[in-house]
């Protein structure tokens, strides 16, 4: 079937503003997004950029904004979207250049939380050891690609760039709720900042982008009920 | 980029629950004004309640109600899920909810308030 592709196009060099651009491209219903892009890329336009990099929904490089909604372009599937499907940068990220957004910022903001085991106590012999129990505690949020989906479809992110967004709450939770870890407070002082966990206002666009299906609301309530707990 | 996002029940329910405290906001400072004119203006009181009790006046007073009782049952939907946050799974169905106990208190309300104006029988005055 054909399927009619528009894809909001910007080159910052030739462009004025960004301009939808539409393609008509031959596809079967199981098909993905990305394959539709690789086909206009490989057999239209050689101009039209765009990341990818694992193609498999691992790596987190392909998350734009599809038929108005955040996702992955290579799990998202044609039968899924119907013969008309439209395809922008993630909003709220400034542009590169057509799929492509700068996402230093959303880095920046995920490193601030310091998203890696702090543990000052000597190496054991072999290893640190975990119940079972301790590690479920967190096992959600272990799974993050870094896609940025959730951040952008955050209308709290939107208007407060400063937010430092559901994606790096997340990495932060991961970390506040893991027994091995020592650097728990630090984190929560961090996102009691006015710009940290108060500014979610429980919209749940962040859940619903999640391609590795997190519950990613919960985790930011869960961090802060951590916060008041440990002030009360 | 508000209106081009496709979000889902969650998205609605913030929508709404940002347009209604809007609306309330604005109530608050009609009533403030019309409050005012009970001392500072008695003849422009009684004209202003005359007003309040008109067909567009009762129509603007079903609304307001609306806003109210949305904005209260959704704010406890999410200080349910503040205290409890493994009820975000079932976040839609409190929302349903929400929307079921708005349909049973908010009409008999507005039935209420509309009632002068078609002469309906009221059940609560």
């Amino acid at each position: 079937m054909q399927v009619d592709l528009r894809v909001l196009r910007y080159d910052p060099e030739r462009d004025s503003k960004p301009y939808w651009a539409e393609y008509l491209v031959e596809s079967g219903p199981m098909e993905r997004v990305l394959d539709l892009l690789h086909r206009v890329k490989w057999e239209q336009d050689g101009t039209l950029t765009f990341r990818r990099s694992c193609a498999h929904g691992v790596c987190g490089s392909d998350a734009m904004l599809i038929n108005g909604r955040n996702r992955l372009a290579c799990k998202i599937r044609v039968d899924q979207l119907g013969r008309r499907i439209s395809v922008a940068p993630l909003p709220g990220l400034p542009v590169v250049k057509d799929l492509v957004v700068d996402m230093e910022d959303f880095f920046a903001k995920y490193r601030s939380v310091r998203p890696y085991l702090v543990n000052e106590a000597p190496l054991p012999a072999r290893e640190r050891l975990q119940s079972p129990q301790a590690r479920a505690r967190y096992d959600d949020t272990t799974k993050c690609i870094l896609c940025a989906a959730c951040t952008t479809s955050c209308p709290s992110f939107w208007a407060q760039k400063s937010y430092v967004g559901p994606a790096a709450i997340v990495n932060a939770h991961r970390f506040v709720f893991d027994s091995r870890d020592e650097a728990a407070q630090e984190r929560l002082e961090i996102l009691a900042d006015k710009d940290g966990v108060w500014r979610c206002r429980t919209v749940f666009n962040c859940t619903d982008a999640c391609p590795r299906g997190i519950n990613i609301t919960q985790a930011i309530l869960e961090v802060s009920a951590a916060i008041v707990e440990r002030r009360i | 980029m508000l209106l081009r996002y496709r979000g889902g029940e969650g998205m609605i329910a913030w929508a709404f629950h940002r347009i209604s405290g809007v609306a309330i906001w604005a109530f608050v400072l009609l009533h403030v004004v019309d409050i005012y004119l009970v001392g500072g203006n008695p003849e422009l009181y009684d004209e202003v309640l005359k007003v309040y009790a008109s067909f567009p006046g009762r129509i603007l007073e079903v609304l307001l109600g609306a806003a109210l009782l949305y904005h209260a049952l959704n704010g406890l939907r999410i200080i349910i899920m503040d205290f409890w946050p493994p009820l975000t799974r079932y976040h839609r169905a409190l929302w349903y909810g929400c929307w079921a106990i708005f349909i049973a208190v908010g009409l008999p309300v507005a039935y209420e308030i509309m009632a002068p104006v078609y002469g309906w029988p009221e059940f609560f005055r």
